[in-house]
């Protein structure tokens, strides 16, 4: 699967964002990460082969996550659905 | 191919025939339109751009927008999933724009990760099939449209599940029974 990353300054959390490239909202949820100078990978799964999607399904569930985007995993451990902003705030400490 | 002005003027009559309104920020509205274009120029229809679609229509149907949750979703939440169509309040600003949760089963949800992964077998050996097993393959891997009626109103559609609500006189999808046809060659 082939990640992109967005460089910032503040690298202290590892941010992945499974977004669609269509969504206005997992635009804007990028936007904030790199407005806040969040260092975060992304990928777009509505541009994904079927097998990536697959594995991503597979790793938002397991994560206790639902198939909404844009999806964000703070250290392989906080599931974020949705842009909201004061949950992204309070887990990466803006 | 479509134009952003075309996406426009569909969304905005569609709003204007049921009593929304398009999402009043003008940037947020811009991307929901471009969305809906980049989806009808992959797809071939305008499916939700906030949702991941399959590309196989059968499986995208209820997602095509406005989809159908819109009316549910205005109805309880102000807003449909996406964002696009609101209520008059959230319109005017004398609500806040809402976080609306997903409606739409996890089962059709799936079944875009799930075709990906069931497509490939029947492609292995297309060779050998006959047509008939072909059929059945494809017969059990996707959904059967059936002709289904509104109780209510009347209103008849051919599709694999009857709609969340009644387009025309917005029955709940339970007013919807399913009508079973038989061709008779006999006389």
């Amino acid at each position: 699967m082939q990640l992109s990353k967005v460089s910032g300054k503040n690298n202290k959390h590892k941010v992945l964002v499974y977004a669609l490239s269509t969504c206005v909202w997992c635009k804007m949820t990028k936007q904030f990460l790199k407005d806040n100078s969040i260092e975060y990978e992304y990928v777009d799964v509505d541009l994904c082969d079927e097998k990536d999607r697959e594995k991503i399904r597979k790793e938002i569930q397991n994560k206790g996550g639902s198939l909404s985007y844009p999806t964000i995993i703070v250290d392989n451990d906080v599931v974020i659905t949705g842009f909201r902003k004061d949950q992204l705030k309070g887990t990466l400490g803006i | 191919m479509t134009t952003i002005e075309q996406v426009r003027k569909r969304a905005e009559a569609d709003a204007r025939t049921y009593g929304y309104y398009l999402i009043a920020d003008p940037d947020l509205l811009q991307g929901f339109l471009e969305g809906l274009k980049v989806n009808e120029d992959r797809y071939g229809y305008p499916s939700c751009p906030c949702r991941l679609a399959s590309g196989k229509f059968e499986y995208d149907r209820d997602i095509i927008c406005p989809c159908d949750y819109r009316d549910p979703d205005v109805a309880e939440f102000g807003a449909c999933y996406c964002r696009l169509y609101v209520n008059k309040d959230v319109y005017e600003g004398k609500a806040e724009l809402p976080t609306v949760p997903e409606r739409r089963p996890i089962e059709k949800q799936s079944r875009v990760y799930i075709t990906a992964a069931s497509s490939k077998e029947p492609k292995a050996e297309t060779g050998q099939k006959t047509a008939a097993a072909k059929e059945e393959a494809r017969a059990t891997s996707e959904p059967k449209p059936k002709l289904w009626y509104c109780k209510q109103c009347g209103y008849v559609v051919f599709r694999d599940d009857p709609p969340y609500v009644c387009p025309i006189c917005k029955a709940k999808k339970e007013m919807f029974a399913e009508i079973n046809t038989r061709i008779d060659f006999s006389g």
